[in-house]
């Protein structure tokens, strides 16, 4: 009674899924995090608050309560036609970006005075200083917490489990119901899959880190 | 706002636009928010009848039994994952390999583990009729291995010339952690220390799987058992009402540690603190990063 | 419109500001609602002659528990059948009903019962674990489980069917092809609803029921799936826009689930079920809740002693 032969096809699609999340929510996490730090150091006051304001609102919102917003409040706005999986990579999307936001930010932090200084003087308006000039710089050292934000995203994903979204943790609740599978063995090949999955990230992002890294 | 250097200081026509992008934005958020309330008005979120329940003492107390499980679950498992990370952190830093291996799985295995995953086994294999230590025991593996990396690149950032005054005066190694290294890395990384006791303190939340009555265990049944209106149910209110409390209960948290941030940096005399580089302005310390993204990347991790 | 949403903002800062100060109406919001609306015409659950003089000999169980208190597993959220109000932790329903009639053969009154809510996925570890003594929700007895666990009864027959809108053109499972369903995560009735069979275009699957009904009332899903007991109580609370299809296309004898070893507690629980059904317990029982949604009581099935 092997219980990844038997049900390999469920983890499969679970492992598959979790990295499909990952991905998508991942991706919206990273535009949407970069937009909102430009927000926060951007010259108009009222994007200004919205940018603290959606740091400070997500950053202290458990998200399983976010998860419940999501998936309850957007069908009561209308929105009925949205599947389960994108409501997940929405929920998961903006709590992530909300730290992404302050590891970019923190990353503008410790770009050279002297280089919007220079920008500035050559007459490139906040939007080009910022683009071309600084967001560039600042990437790269935010790229080892921005690493370590997205292998938390990757296990964050277990919660969408409770919300219709087929992933690896879900394979888990199909399982030990009642069917008799020793609980520790299907712990450890989900665990497994986790650790692969985490593992992986930390890799892209060193190689990353080692590539982008500039001699200062 | 002046004092950015991404931007220079508006002349009277850039104030002017920024007003009006300004005023373009607030209306676009109030739109936003009207369209949302309206929308949760016509889909019948505002019915009376689903918010009474809020009214009585019963309901009340029900709630406060939970905010004060909630609590409770929070100081156990944050004092302990402090201890467990200062004892990890030790390992880690030990001179002899065995251990800093053993730290080292210790730490990478449940920092990569979801933390969902980690209560279920623990509460369907362990802790079977005890929820709570099910849930205090996946917080403390969880977060005490990030706190023990949060220790770890504390001590690591302390100047090299602080320990090594401390073994040219003859002290031992115990004494160059405990005297010189700890106080000075307690204090920079408070910040971050904090605001991983704030993901702790959120993730109590999970506690509802392992159906532990705790604060959102408490919303849920609120949500799932009230008699529904008109075919709707309570989940609406029940997401504004303990989004409401947990939102409050976090800033605190959070209120206090910018509060401890902010005087740890006045205290400061001499050189400028190692770890300090806040507001919207660029800094211009290259090798400097802000709290809680030190370079090993082991700031807190949101979970 | 504009009177609602006053009350709205108002019920909300009111909401706020009584939780933090502790104070505001005394009671409960379902105290009223928890009594039929239609005064004396309505059943009431019956009261149960407690056997102080109970003993079962030979079970371990009992010697634990015998003049202490019972610890009995039972689900929270489902009206009708185990059913706890949120504000007054009050436990109402059908299986209720069963557990206090067992619990009072054994020589224990409401106040030596201790309620554990126990969701379906935790069942047979809190049983094999001695979490719980007795496990009384909506638990079917079938042969994969009685290989963990002990089973007495059944107390009542289910089948699996179907929740849908009042309006609704789905008569039965045959008309579910592509048509969206919802059910429970991991549970039984979802796991057979995605049979190739009944050609069913999304299966969806939640956490809770609460949550597949609001889809269902949204228009989010076409039905909700699991047994018909349960659908009862949802269709109850949601009277003129949602009903039950009442064409079963399972069979789901309901058991009482104890330590699979235990054959003397087994025994004893049998015998308080054969008991009640005969002195007509069951059927008053029945009525006070299950039967409230209009469907008139069956006739109790036989114990089976495997």
């Amino acid at each position: 009674m092997n219980v990844l032969s038997d049900n390999f096809a469920e983890f499969r699609e679970g492992f598959l899924k979790t990295v499909e999340l990952t991905a998508y929510s991942g991706v919206l996490a990273l535009l949407l995090g970069t937009l909102i730090a430009a927000f926060r150091v951007s010259p108009v006051p009222a994007l200004r608050a919205f940018g603290t304001a959606w740091v400070t609102l997500l950053r202290n919102t458990p998200l399983v309560l976010l998860f419940l917003t999501v998936t309850l409040g957007l069908p009561a706005l209308g929105l009925k036609g949205w599947d389960d999986f994108w409501l997940a990579v929405l929920a998961l999307g903006s709590y992530t970006s909300a730290f992404i936001c302050e590891a970019v930010r923190s990353g503008i932090n410790t770009v050279p005075v002297g280089q919007a200084e220079a920008a500035r003087s050559i007459g490139m308006t906040f939007g080009q200083t910022l683009g071309q000039v600084v967001l560039p710089q600042a990437v790269r050292t935010a790229i080892p917490p921005i690493g370590s934000l997205m292998i938390a995203l990757a296990k964050n994903t277990a919660i969408a489990s409770g919300f219709n979204v087929g992933e690896l943790a879900s394979v888990q609740k199909g399982l030990n119901s009642d069917q008799g599978y020793n609980i520790y063995v299907i712990f450890l090949w989900i665990a497994l899959c986790y650790l692969i999955i985490t593992f992986a990230i930390s890799g892209l992002f060193r190689l990353l880190e080692s590539r982008l890294a500039v001699v200062r | 706002m002046s004092a950015s250097v991404l931007y220079d200081a508006p002349g009277p026509k850039a104030r002017t636009r920024n007003r009006i992008y300004g005023a373009l934005s607030v209306l676009g958020i109030l739109g936003l928010l009207a369209f949302i309330i309206h929308r949760l008005d016509e889909t019948g979120q505002f019915q009376s009848g689903l918010w009474t329940a809020y009214e009585y003492t019963d309901t009340q107390h029900r709630i406060l039994d939970g905010l004060l499980t909630t609590l409770k679950t929070f100081a156990i498992a944050g004092a302990l994952s402090l201890a467990m990370g200062a004892l990890l952190a030790a390992g880690r830093l030990s001179e002899h390999r065995a251990v800093r291996w053993t730290a080292t799985v210790v730490v990478e295995f449940f920092r990569a583990m979801p933390l969902l995953i980690m209560i279920f086994l623990l509460s369907a294999a362990v802790f079977t009729t005890e929820p709570m230590w099910a849930l205090v025991f996946g917080l403390v593996l969880y977060n005490g291995s990030v706190q023990a990396e949060i220790f770890r690149s504390g001590i690591n950032a302390v100047p090299r010339g602080q320990s090594e005054a401390a073994y040219a005066l003859g002290l031992r190694k115990t004494q160059v952690m405990s005297g010189i290294l700890v106080p000075q890395a307690v204090r920079s990384m408070l910040p971050s220390i904090i605001s991983q006791l704030v993901v702790t303190l959120k993730d109590t939340s999970l506690g509802f799987i392992i159906l532990y009555e705790e604060l959102l265990f408490v919303g849920k049944a609120f949500a799932q058992q009230l008699t529904p209106v008109n075919g709707v149910y309570a989940f609406i209110p029940m997401v504004i009402v303990f989004g409401s409390i947990y939102i409050l209960l976090c800033l605190a948290l959070s209120g206090l540690a910018t509060w401890v941030e902010r005087r740890t940096q006045r205290s400061r005399k001499g050189a400028p603190p190692p770890l300090a580089a806040t507001g919207a302005a660029v800094m211009a310390d290259p090798g400097h990063s802000a709290p809680g993204t030190g370079p090993g990347g082991s700031g807190a991790d949101p979970s | 419109m504009k009177l609602r949403k006053t009350a709205a903002v108002g019920a909300v800062v009111l909401a706020l500001s009584v939780t933090a100060t502790a104070c505001g109406k005394s009671g409960s919001p379902d105290e009223d609602k928890d009594k039929p609306k239609n005064g004396s015409s309505a059943p009431a659950a019956p009261a149960y002659k407690v056997n102080t003089a109970a003993d079962v000999k030979g079970s371990p169980v009992f010697d634990r528990i015998k003049g202490k208190t019972i610890t009995i597993g039972t689900k929270a959220d489902q009206p009708g059948l185990g059913f706890e109000n949120p504000s007054t932790k009050k436990r109402t329903g059908f299986d209720v009903e069963i557990a206090r009639m067992i619990a009072a053969d054994l020589g224990f009154d409401e106040d030596h019962i201790k309620w554990k809510t126990v969701v379906s996925a935790a069942r047979e570890t809190q049983i094999e674990a001695g979490g719980v003594d007795l496990y009384v929700g909506t638990y079917t007895i079938n042969d994969e489980r009685k290989k963990q666990v002990g089973f007495a009864g059944p107390y009542y027959i289910a089948g699996q069917d179907l929740l849908v809108k009042q309006d609704s053109s789905i008569k039965g499972p045959e008309d579910l092809k592509g048509k969206k369903v919802c059910s429970a995560t991991g549970s039984t009735p979802l796991k057979r609803i995605k049979e190739p069979k009944y050609g069913v275009a999304e299966a969806k699957a939640q956490d809770v029921y609460q949550l597949c009904v609001q889809q269902l009332v949204n228009g989010q899903v076409d039905a909700v799936t699991t047994d018909d007991a349960i659908l009862k109580g949802y269709a109850a609370q949601n009277k003129g826009k949602l009903k039950v299809v009442g064409k079963p296309f399972s069979t789901e004898p309901y058991g009482v689930g104890l330590k699979k070893d235990d054959k003397a507690l087994r025994e004893a629980v049998n015998k308080a079920i054969e008991a009640h059904e005969k002195n007509g317990d069951w059927k008053k029982a029945y009525d006070a809740t299950l039967g409230l949604s209009g469907a008139a009581a069956p006739n109790p099935p036989a114990v089976d002693r495997y």
